[in-house]
């Protein structure tokens, strides 16, 4: 055959044995194949908040995890408009900010007794619990809809001028929280903890850290399937051509709507679980300086690389925690770093390439895309 | 071969990019079935007519009626789902995505399924990624790409790159095919290939294909009837035998002197 120069791709891309796996039977293996990586990931969920509870991880750590949960959410979201979509969006930051802002008045006009608000707490603590997903659910959704402003404008414009209106758009976000006295105007908003305080009167664990592990792992699992499904591939149609994809019918307008309100739907969330964590927020913690960490760890990690933007939020988390005793060199080192890195791997830890890939064993843990093996009917009778 | 139904009907259609005319008053009745050519000297407007039908321009004047129903001012993604594929001169397939992936992109337009559905993974989306899936994976068997599916584009050869990018046209299930300039770039000797390979498209999936091409040994062999422009008018129409012997053909090909 003439083909040669693809060979390494398929090879690496095609689990051998694996079809029989899947439908010759041994239907206990595949159950337990699909339960393994959620297994995994509750049973370390519990560990952690049960070494929290017996002050084996001190406060400390836990602020270090949920930032790292924090910085994944915001990376990986991000990764769906600047990687996977190939556009450049500079207001990250002013979506989590929306995000933060609709929470935190919502927690406090519902949980928190002495807000500076309405004064009381509208419903009895007891709801607390079952409501605090909602509400940071809910800042998600505010930021959705605020997202609908760079949104829309990406119909017309691409590249350049679309970042302009995202660094627009963020601007606009932050200069207007500036101006509402009603949550703290520039002094910010404070007193989130009211409903920390409330949920772990009822079971002492720490909920927000629990949470933010939590809303981190749904939002890799979400970014996962959609950008694996043929729906979210129209995404990526539109990175690598988007004339081309119009013309294989994908409504690329539509593709664009979603990947912005869903990328800060996340970050929304990010933001709500952010003002949880710290019980204090104001609009300067969410500048154009905030939207560039994000940025940083998009590229950090690799354009379009999920796996690669975990990694980075993670990594990057870690060493500006260990870099805090260098203080203001701090600021020296890390930036040096990225110009390295940039310099000698312009494409990210990652590139666009996922773990399994890197690693195939990876693929007997993760469950691999059936439907991109040949079908059986097929591998039979059409080789030729 | 040909049938008496009209499939694609342009009446009048008049373009201007600004103060420049590119078309004036095109006319064109493509019959179901039948292999229709396009040709014309470099920018005399041929693509500009394929921009038009596939919806990248709305015409200034003039209609497009496509199986029945008015398309003018209809977005591309809209005009693709009601099954006009098209390929272009220059290679545009997703060169970063595997070949599986290039032809699975284009059921789009059926898709059956919303973001949620691919969130939760629901029966629907499951059922319906198999169904795209399969439906992907026999069309490769027809074009014997099977092989190169988990390939990216950029590391296959030329000749199976315009294979792949036929093949993800078809994928839309066209009634019509638009093939802009086909043999450009193709070897000679690759010529005959592309002619039998046209016929067989044409044959295997029951198509009506209008083309634009340079290359007069693939126009003449391959299409019953020709329409040619020249500076965005039309100045010749008929079988390929009438046209070779054209004269306003002769002269917008060659200039003023006769052969």
């Amino acid at each position: 055959m003439y083909i040669t120069a693809g060979i390494p791709a398929t090879v690496c891309r095609i689990r051998p044995g694996g079809q029989g796996n899947i439908i010759g039977g041994a239907f206990m293996t595949n159950l337990k194949k699909k339960l393994l990586v959620p297994g995994i990931t509750a049973a370390v969920m519990l560990i952690a908040v049960l070494l929290a509870c017996f002050g084996i991880i001190n406060d400390y750590i836990q602020t270090i995890i949920m930032t790292v949960c924090i910085n994944i959410i915001m990376a990986s979201s991000l990764n769906i408009v600047n990687g996977y979509m190939g556009e450049f969006s500079c207001g990250h930051a002013g979506f989590m900010a929306v995000g933060a802002y609709v929470s935190s008045v919502l927690s406090l006009i519902l949980f928190c007794p002495d807000n500076s608000i309405t004064h009381y707490a509208l419903l009895p603590p007891e709801l607390s619990v079952l409501l605090f997903p909602l509400i940071i659910l809910a800042g998600g959704l505010a930021s959705m809809l605020a997202s609908l402003i760079v949104a829309i404008p990406s119909f017309k414009t691409r590249d350049d001028y679309l970042a302009i209106i995202t660094i627009a758009a963020n601007y606009i976000i932050t200069t207007a929280l500036n101006n509402i006295p009603a949550v703290g105007a520039s002094r910010g908003l404070m007193g989130m903890t009211g409903i920390t305080d409330a949920m772990s009167a009822i079971v002492p664990i720490p909920w927000v850290f629990l949470w933010s592990m939590i809303f981190a792992a749904l939002t890799i699992l979400m970014i996962h399937r959609l950008m694996s499904s043929t729906l979210g591939k129209g995404i990526s149609a539109i990175r690598y051509d988007e004339i081309s994809a119009e013309i294989m019918s994908v409504d690329t307008n539509n593709m664009k709507l979603i990947a912005f309100t869903f990328s800060s739907g996340l970050a929304g969330i990010a933001g709500g679980l952010f003002a949880h964590e710290l019980g204090f927020i104001n609009p300067a913690s969410f500048g154009i300086l905030k939207s560039t960490e994000s940025l940083v760890m998009v590229y950090l990690g690799g354009m379009g690389s999920l796996s690669g933007s975990v990694l980075s939020a993670t990594v990057f988390t870690c060493l500006l925690e260990i870099m805090r005793p260098l203080q203001i060199f701090k600021w020296v080192i890390i930036p040096l770093m990225l110009i390295l890195i940039m310099q000698f791997r312009p494409e990210g830890l990652m590139g666009a390439r996922e773990l399994t890939s890197v690693f195939p064993k990876l693929r007997k843990i993760f469950p691999d895309r059936v439907l991109e093996q040949k079908p059986r009917k097929l591998a039979a009778g059409g080789v030729k | 071969m040909s049938g008496t139904k009209t499939l694609l009907e342009i009446r009048h259609l008049t373009h201007r990019f600004g103060g420049l005319q590119a078309l004036t008053d095109i006319n064109v009745d493509l019959k179901e079935g039948e292999i229709a050519g396009l040709i014309g000297p470099n920018g005399a407007g041929k693509t500009t007519v394929f921009n038009l039908v596939s919806g990248f321009y709305v015409p200034s004047e003039g209609d497009i009626i496509f199986d029945g129903a008015r398309i003018n001012g209809f977005k591309p993604h809209k005009v693709a789902s009601m099954q006009i594929g098209r390929t272009f001169q220059n290679i545009r397939l997703w060169s970063d995505m595997t070949v599986l992936d290039n032809i699975c992109i284009s059921q789009y337009y059926h898709l059956g399924y919303k973001s949620g559905d691919a969130f939760f993974h629901t029966k629907k989306y499951r059922e319906q990624e198999k169904k795209i899936h399969e439906e992907a994976w026999q069309l490769l068997e027809k074009f014997k790409l099977e092989d190169s599916a988990l390939d990216f584009p950029r590391n296959l050869p030329y000749g199976i790159q315009r294979r792949v990018e036929i093949a993800r046209a078809l994928s839309l299930n066209p009634k019509l095919l638009l093939l802009d300039e086909p043999a450009a770039g193709l070897s000679t000797s690759d010529l005959e290939d592309l002619i039998n390979y046209i016929t067989w498209i044409h044959d295997t999936f029951h198509l009506t294909i209008w083309m634009i091409e340079h290359q007069m040994q693939v126009i003449m062999t391959l299409c019953n009837f020709i329409q040619v422009v020249d500076f965005g008018k039309e100045i010749a129409r008929g079988e390929p035998e009438k046209i070779q012997k054209n004269p306003a053909v002769i002269k917008a090909y060659l200039g003023n002197e006769t052969l």
